[in-house]
């Protein structure tokens, strides 16, 4: 068996898109890096004393820190003269990263540590019973977020991360999803051949907070970009550098539907006919803005 | 060499010569001229080390944390709202064992806003497991931070030291300060060699979950740390002494205790005020004295104690308060005597919140109260006038 | 005093998180693989592998039993069976 670097008998769920996401990071970045990983599911479900996952040096402080951990462990590092060999990466869900760890991350980018940040996007407060964040989605149901008499799940759209780092012009931003590994494998390698800041945004199903079939995480990760809900993009120096192409656009419909967090969308009634439309126009936009289709 | 220096400048210059080869630090008054210092000593290439701008104190502690948890030395300082933000880093540098050593130049807490001076924000930390040593002055601040690196990086302690100075009275002040050779603080202080670290090449993973079977020992161990401190820094004060070539006190200062009768108790830089009014009353005959709290946590019970056990009376001058109980100070030198057969009569005062002064009279006051009952909890020197109109409902 | 805060590396290996599968397993056929290796890219344990085509397995002792492999194996040449089943 292939010693992977994040090692089996971890405590994550059964088809967890994270686990998936984070070795595939780790492997691809090897042995001689360290990490800093922010509270969340990843950290707990890996990390239960007196045991870890994790081959490489892995350091967990806080929720919101993570990014200025890191800075500080570059910065060590760049001191004592290893910089040139060790890589550092911080690690985070997407509330440690677009919420409560978003100021941290700011400074990171700003004063350019050459740190390769990864935010596994779950959309959700997992780690804490399925809490809504600013990347959860348009309607999505979580338990901060109820569907019911006047609402239909979460009122706001994410936030976009991926411009938000763009405009720090870091020298590489790009998003990734478990359902394309191979991408995702490449983008890593690619952030990590580049000095400076980095920051890598992957799409992770959740099947406990998603309410989703455990078989179903892969196929999830490939819908969502095939329905263009989730643009496969790299930002590099700030500007767009490349998006990956959609051969064959999916309805989001086929997306949401294998999602019970979107499951009071399809009570037929014309208010949920309205946030469909709403959910497509949003892919929509995003497969005009980026040119998302293949020609 | 001797130098007259600003009491922010003789920090960063002692910092310096501890050489960090971290320094993280976000402004906010009156810290801000010890950072400043070392971004330019750091910007003449007199100090290597990386000086790194954060966006918040809460960034800067982390920034430490990281450095430190990968083995180099760090350096952080902060005051006030910003110690408060350092604060959840503060406890998690100090459960992760890590020998941080930071300069409070403590001031008030808002609200409402206040820049000035009082010890309001270092007592917020006073359980997180960081140890806190007081100067009295810019010499003591110097010998205290030189001392604190040594402490915090001792393989048997390995916790982090915090340094409190007086904001504005001493990091603004001047004072002329001996401060030593390079060489001889190398050979004081060598090099960080932490065991545990992150290290490729002997990977572990720090941080981790500590469920029911294990939290409560990792504060077993802290508290144990802090008393096992207790005998360790005397051990680190005669290397001290030898190296520099001067006596520094690290628990508690006694200033004419011997045959007083009477004794304020203090923390920080109004020592200095008290033990002129101390002179002054000696010299009319008054049998009073003074006891100086260096060694805040941990706290040197049995030195505070053994000094106070024979008096007739104690007042203790609390710079902070514990809102809806009393001074924090009082409250644990009164707990100190519960139970015993001798004790003296303690008073407790709270003084200089915000910069009040806390004049030659005020202190005469003190203890001229002491002859009275005991009192729990009384502000000095409170402007009357300004109360004037206040709402009252008992 | 100080009592254990760090882990060792790679230490979870003790904890063999098979017990959790719910009633079913993948079995690998090993009649129509290609040797793509999707399933050990995705599978969420790391704990599938094999040298070429027709040669993978997976460990039982830590496979959750969620099913990824056998859902997106391309020649479906991975099975999920009852757990009483011999392979």
């Amino acid at each position: 068996m292939e010693k992977h670097l994040l090692a089996p008998g971890h405590a994550m769920c059964a088809g967890c898109g994270q686990s998936i996401a984070a070795r595939i990071v780790i492997d691809e970045a090897g042995p001689e890096t360290i990490i800093s990983n922010a509270t969340g599911c990843l950290e707990v479900s890996t990390s239960l004393l007196p045991t870890s996952s994790w081959e490489v040096p892995w350091i967990h402080s806080l929720f919101e820190n993570t990014a200025a951990v890191a800075a500080g462990i570059e910065a060590a590092l760049k001191h004592t003269g290893k910089l040139d060999r060790v890589k550092v990466i911080a690690q985070a869900g997407d509330g440690g990263t677009a919420d409560i760890g978003l100021q941290a991350l700011s400074g990171m980018w700003e004063r350019g540590h050459d740190v390769l940040y990864v935010c596994y996007d779950n959309s959700a407060y997992m780690n804490t019973g399925v809490q809504r964040s600013s990347l959860t989605p348009y309607c999505a149901s979580t338990t901060t977020s109820p569907p019911g008499e006047c609402s239909m799940g979460n009122p706001h759209r994410e936030k976009d991360m991926i411009k938000i780092a763009a405009a720090h012009h870091i020298p590489y931003v790009a998003t990734a999803s478990v359902g394309f590994p191979r991408d995702l494998r490449r983008k890593v390698k690619k952030a990590l051949d580049i000095k400076g800041p980095k920051y890598l945004q992957i799409f992770v199903p959740c099947p406990l907070g998603w309410r989703h079939e455990t078989k179903y995480t892969y196929k999830i990760g490939r819908l969502v970009v095939e329905t263009g809900l989730l643009p496969l993009v790299e930002y590099e120096n700030g500007e767009l550098a490349s998006v990956r192409k959609i051969k064959e656009v999916k309805k989001v419909d086929e997306y949401l539907k294998l999602q019970r967090r979107f499951s009071h969308l399809f009570k037929g009634t014309e208010e949920c006919r309205t946030e469909l439309e709403n959910i497509q126009s949003l892919a929509d936009r995003n497969i005009e803005h980026y040119d998302l289709l293949l020609k | 060499m001797r130098e007259y220096l600003e009491g922010s400048i003789a920090v960063a210059r002692a910092v310096k010569l501890c050489r960090p080869g971290v320094i993280s630090a976000y402004p906010i008054t009156p810290q801000t001229h010890i950072v400043e210092e070392l971004a330019s000593l750091t910007a003449s290439s007199q100090l290597k080390t990386e000086f790194i701008n954060v966006e918040s104190e809460h960034s800067a502690a982390s920034v430490v944390l990281g450095s430190l948890a990968a083995g180099v030395r760090a350096y952080t300082a902060s005051s006030s709202q910003g110690l408060l933000l350092m604060g959840e880093v503060l406890y998690n540098i100090a459960g992760l064992r890590l020998p941080l050593v930071l300069t409070c130049a403590n001031r008030a807490v808002s609200a409402p806003l206040s820049i000035w001076n009082d010890h309001q924000d270092s007592e917020a930390l006073r359980d997180s497991g960081v140890i806190q040593l007081y100067a009295e002055n810019i010499q003591e601040v110097v010998d205290l931070h030189l001392f604190a690196y040594r402490l915090a990086e001792d393989p048997r302690i390995l916790l982090p030291v915090m340094v409190c100075m007086d904001g504005f009275v001493l990091t603004h002040a001047y004072e002329s300060v001996d401060l030593p050779e390079q060489d001889q603080v190398d050979e004081f202080l060598p090099p960080l060699e932490l065991i545990e670290k992150l290290d490729p090449f002997k990977p572990l993973s720090m941080g981790i979950v500590a469920d029911a079977r294990f939290y409560m020992e990792t504060r077993y161990a802290i508290q144990e740390t802090m008393k096992e401190c207790l005998v360790i820094m005397p051990e680190l004060k005669k290397d001290f002494n030898k190296a520099f070539n001067r006596d520094i006190k690290i628990f508690i200062e006694e200033y004419y205790m011997e045959d007083a009768e009477k004794v304020l108790v203090t923390r920080g830089s109004v020592a200095g005020t008290v033990k002129d009014v101390v002179d002054e009353m000696r010299a009319e005959g008054q049998k009073v004295g003074m006891l100086k709290i260096i060694s805040y946590r941990p706290f040197p019970a049995e030195a505070i104690y053994n000094a106070l056990k024979d008096l007739y009376a104690v007042g203790v001058l609390d710079r902070a308060i514990s809102l809806g109980s009393w001074g924090p100070m009082y409250t644990e030198i009164k707990a100190l005597f519960h139970g015993k057969d001798k004790f003296p009569k303690i008073s407790g005062f709270i003084g200089g919140l915000g910069q009040r002064d806390i004049t030659r009279d005020n202190i005469r006051d003190m203890y001229d109260k002491l002859d009275w009952g005991e009192v729990p909890c009384e502000f000095i020197n409170l402007n009357r006038e300004f109360l004037i109109g206040a709402r009252k409902y008992t | 005093m100080f009592v254990k805060i760090t882990s060792k590396p790679g230490t979870t290996r003790g904890n063999e998180t098979g017990s959790w599968r719910m009633g079913t397993k993948p079995k690998f056929l090993r009649k129509n693989c290609i040797g793509c290796g999707l399933c050990a890219l995705i599978c969420p344990e790391g704990v599938i592998d094999g040298k070429r085509k027709k040669t993978y397995y997976c460990d039982y002792n830590y496979c959750k039993g969620c099913g990824i492999c056998a859902e997106e194996c391309p020649k479906k040449d991975i099975l999920m069976v009852e757990e009483e089943e011999i392979i």
